[in-house]
C-alpha cells in the first residue's frame, strides 16, 4: 500500500509517515501542493491522505490536480477543522467516514485506510 | 471557556443595547391611547356640542322674541278695547253737554233723567253732577247728596281746567264698588266754562277678563304710582300697591321680562292708555311660553346625549383595538428583532468557538503524532521499552491530546450549527455538546445532572444549532432556579406517536401557576430588575415550533419545574 501524505505542517506529516512506515505502510509525504503533484507523476500511490487548508491550494483543489494525474488514486481528508462548508463539501466528497478532524489516532487511521482498500471509497 | 459560554448566554438572556428602549416604548401605550381617544373623542364631539347650543341659543331667543311680540300685540288689542270704552262715555257726556245747555243741566229733575237715560243707555253710570268754572258743584243727581260742594282746590278740577278732560283713579265709591269718575269741561257759546263729572262703576275688569282668559297670562291696570287699579292674578286685588317698575309713559306698547319674588320670570307689555291714569300691563309667564320647547330640547339632548355616547363608545372600541394591535404588532417585530439578534449571537460564538478549535487542533496533531511516535519507538526499540517512566508520561500526554481533542470536537460541532436543512441528530450527542459548556458551572453551584437517554433511542430530525438553543436555554433556566445544591434530571424516551419526549427536571425554586400561564409572553419575565428582558422562553418556544416539535411546562412552586420537549423523529420522515 503506497500512502502519499500531504499537510503544510511538516513536523506532522513526517512524523505521522515514521509511525505509518513502523506500521509496514509505506508513507510519503509532502508540504506543499506542487511538491505532492510532482511525487505523484514520479511514483503512483494507492491513497492520498489530504489537509484541508493549506497556503497554495486547498485539499480540495489539489483532489481534483491529483485526479487528473491519477484517476485511480483514493482520497482521505484530515483537518483541523475546516468551515462548515468544508465539512460538507468533504463530506461530500469522500463521505463522512474518510474527513477525518485533527488529532487522528493513527490506528484510527489505518483502520480507513485498509477500508479505502477494500471498498474503494467513496468516488 | 465554559466560563466566556456562560457570560455570553447571560447576555443573551439579558438586556441588549435596544432592549431598554423598546420597553420604555411599551409604556407609552397608555399615554397614545388616551391622546389618541381624547383628541378623536374631541373633534368628534365639540362640533356637535357646538351646534347644540348655538341652536339652544337661536331658538330660545326667537320665541322669547316671539313671545314678547304676541304680549305686545295683546296689549295693543286690548288697550284699544279699553280706550273705545272710556271714549264712549267720555262721548256720552259730551252728548249731554253739547244737546242741554247750563242752564237745563242746573236743573237737578233734569239731570236725575238725564243720569237715568245714561244709566239705561251705558250701565254703570252712578251719578253726575255739574261744576261750574270757580269749583262749586252746581246740581247733582245720585245717591250722595253733594250739591253745592266746592271743588275748587282738587286735583281733578285743576286738570280738567287745565286739559279739557280728567279721569280719575279707581276709587271705592257707592256700595264699595270700584268706581272711575270722568270730569269733561265744555266751553259754552258765550265763553263761560262748566265742568261735567260722572261716576261710573269700574266696568273695565270685564273687558281685561276676556284677555285674562285667553291664554295663561295675566292683565290688569296700574297707575303711575303702582296701584292697582283692576285685580292682578299675580299681584293681588284692586288699590293694592305693588312694586313693579313700571317704563316711562310714551304711545308705544313696551315689553320687558320682570322677574317675581319666587323667580319665575314674566314677559310684560305695558300700554297707557292716554287721558287717564292707566297703565295696561298684559303679562305672559315665560315658563309656561316656553314650556313646550323645553320639552323639546329636553329630548334633543337626550338624544344628544345619547349619540354622544355612542361615539363615545365607539371611539374607545376603535382606538383600545389599534392601539392593542400595535403594541402585537411591535412586541412581535421586537420579538423577532431579538430573535434576529440572538441567532447572530449564537452563530458568531459558534465561529469562533470552531476557529479557536482549529487553531487548537493543528498544533493538537503535532503533539499526538510525536507522543505516538515516542510510544512506537519505545514499541520497537527494546532499550526504550525498559523505561517505564517515559512510557507513563507519554501515555499521560496521549490521554490529555484525547481530552483536549473530545473538547474542541465539541466546539467544533457547535460551531457547526449553520446549516439550515433539518438532518438527522442523535440527541445524546446534541444534549452533550451543549453540557460541556455547562458542567463547570454546576460544579461551582453543587448541582447534580442525571442524564438518561437510552442508546436505541430514534435520532431526532432538525437543525443542530436550533436543538443546542432549546436546550442551553433551558438547561440555563434551570441552574438559575437552583441557586445553590440541586437535581437537574434529563431524561428521554420514545413515544408512541414519531416523537421523541425529552423531559428536563429541576428541584428548583418552582413558578407560580399566574407565572407559568405567561411564561412563553415574550417580554414575560420576572427577572426584569435583575436584566431579563424576557425573551428566552419565548426563542426557545418558537425555536421548538420550527424544530416541528411541542413544549410543555409543569411546575410546583418550591418543588421544581419540568420542561418537557417533543421532538419530531426520523421515523416521522420516513412516514
Amino acid at each position: 500500500m503506497q500512502i502519499l501524505l500531504v499537510d503544510d505542517e511538516k513536523e506532522l506529516v513526517s512524523t505521522l509517515a515514521e509511525r505509518l512506515g513502523y506500521r509496514g505502510i509505506d508513507a510519503h509525504w509532502a508540504v506543499t501542493p506542487n511538491d505532492a503533484i510532482s511525487m505523484l507523476s514520479n511514483q503512483s500511490y494507492d491513497i492520498a491522505v489530504l489537509d484541508v487548508q493549506m497556503p497554495d491550494m486547498n485539499g480540495f483543489e489539489l483532489k481534483e490536480q491529483m485526479e487528473a494525474i491519477c484517476p485511480e488514486l483514493k482520497f482521505i481528508f484530515m483537518t483541523g477543522h475546516g468551515s462548515e462548508e468544508c465539512y460538507d463539501e468533504g463530506c461530500s466528497q469522500t463521505g463522512e467516514a474518510f474527513y477525518l478532524v485533527k488529532p487522528v489516532e493513527i490506528d484510527s487511521l489505518i483502520e480507513k485506510l485498509n477500508k479505502i482498500m477494500l471498498d474503494g471509497g467513496k468516488r | 471557556m465554559a466560563q466566556e459560554t456562560k457570560n455570553t448566554e447571560k447576555k443573551a438572556g439579558g438586556t441588549g443595547p435596544g432592549t431598554k428602549l423598546l420597553i420604555g416604548e411599551f409604556l407609552n401605550y397608555k399615554r397614545i391611547w388616551l391622546l389618541s381617544f381624547v383628541l378623536t373623542a374631541a373633534f368628534a364631539i365639540i362640533p356637535v356640542i357646538f351646534f347644540a347650543v348655538l341652536d339652544y341659543n337661536l331658538t330660545q331667543r326667537s320665541l322669547e322674541n316671539d313671545a314678547e311680540a304676541r304680549a305686545s300685540r295683546l296689549a295693543s288689542n286690548t288697550w284699544r278695547s279699553l280706550a273705545f270704552f272710556l271714549d264712549e262715555r267720555k262721548n256720552a257726556l259730551n252728548y249731554v253737554v253739547q244737546s242741554n245747555s247750563f242752564e237745563q243741566l242746573e236743573n237737578t229733575p233734569q239731570l236725575t233723567e238725564i243720569l237715568d237715560f245714561l244709566h239705561e243707555s251705558f250701565r254703570g253710570f252712578t251719578d253726575i253732577g255739574i261744576i261750574d268754572a270757580t269749583g262749586v258743584q252746581r246740581a247733582y243727581a245720585g245717591p250722595h247728596g253733594l250739591a253745592g260742594k266746592n271743588y275748587k282746590d282738587q286735583q281733578w278740577f285743576k286738570d280738567t281746567m287745565a286739559h279739557g278732560i280728567s279721569v280719575s283713579d279707581v276709587f271705592l265709591g257707592f256700595r264699595n264698588v270700584p268706581h272711575i269718575s270722568i270730569a269733561l269741561r265744555h266751553t259754552t257759546s258765550d265763553n263761560t266754562y262748566f265742568i261735567i263729572r260722572a261716576t261710573i262703576e269700574h266696568q273695565l275688569p270685564k273687558i281685561l277678563s276676556e284677555v285674562k282668559t285667553s291664554g295663561n297670562g295675566d292683565a290688569f291696570l296700574i297707575n303711575a304710582r303702582g296701584v292697582l287699579q283692576t285685580s292682578s292674578h299675580y299681584f293681588g286685588d284692586v288699590l293694592k300697591k305693588t312694586n313693579i317698575v313700571l317704563p316711562l309713559a310714551t304711545d308705544q306698547t313696551r315689553t320687558m321680562t320682570i322677574t317675581l319674588e319666587d323667580g319665575q320670570d314674566l314677559i310684560a307689555a305695558f300700554r297707557h292708555i292716554p287721558d287717564t291714569p292707566f297703565i295696561l300691563v298684559v303679562l305672559k309667564s315665560k315658563k309656561e311660553i316656553m314650556s313646550p320647547w323645553h320639552q323639546s330640547q329636553v329630548t334633543l339632548f337626550q338624544y344628544l346625549g345619547i349619540s354622544i355616547s355612542v361615539v363615545l363608545l365607539w371611539i374607545w372600541a376603535v382606538t383600545t383595538y389599534f392601539v392593542r394591535r400595535l403594541k402585537l404588532l411591535d412586541r412581535k417585530r421586537s420579538k423577532y428583532f431579538h430573535m434576529a439578534e440572538y441567532e447572530n449571537k449564537m452563530a458568531s460564538i459558534g465561529r469562533l468557538a470552531a476557529g479557536v478549535a482549529h487553531e487548537i487542533n493543528n498544533p493538537l496533531a503535532i503533539i499526538n503524532e510525536k507522543a505516538g511516535l515516542i510510544m512506537d519507538m519505545a514499541h520497537f526499540k527494546e532499550e526504550l521499552k525498559k523505561d517505564t517512566r517515559l512510557l507513563e508520561t507519554v501515555s499521560v500526554i496521549l490521554a490529555s491530546v484525547k481530552r483536549c481533542s473530545r473538547i474542541t470536537r465539541q466546539l467544533l460541532s457547535f460551531g457547526r450549527q449553520t446549516q439550515t436543512a433539518p438532518v438527522p441528530l442523535t440527541l445524546k450527542s446534541v444534549l452533550d455538546e451543549v453540557l460541556v459548556f455547562l458542567v463547570k458551572e454546576a460544579q461551582l453551584k453543587n448541582i447534580f445532572i442525571d442524564i438518561d437517554v437510552p442508546d436505541d433511542l430514534p435520532q431526532v430530525v432538525g437543525n443542530r444549532g436550533k436543538l443546542q438553543q432549546v436546550l442551553l436555554n433551558i438547561v440555563n433556566n434551570a441552574f438559575a432556579a437552583m441557586p445553590r445544591d440541586g437535581r437537574l434530571s434529563i431524561s428521554a424516551q420514545k413515544t408512541d406517536e414519531p416523537f421523541v419526549r425529552l423531559d428536563i427536571r429541576d428541584s428548583g425554586c418552582g413558578i407560580s401557576p399566574e407565572n407559568l400561564k405567561h411564561i412563553f409572553e415574550p417580554f414575560f419575565s420576572t427577572k426584569t430588575n435583575q436584566g431579563g428582558t424576557g425573551l428566552g422562553l419565548s426563542i426557545t418556544y418558537g425555536l421548538v415550533q420550527e424544530l416541528g416539535g411541542r413544549i410543555k411546562v409543569k411546575s410546583k412552586v418550591n418543588e421544581g419545574t419540568i420542561f418537557t420537549v417533543y421532538l419530531p423523529t426520523t421515523i416521522q420522515k420516513e412516514e
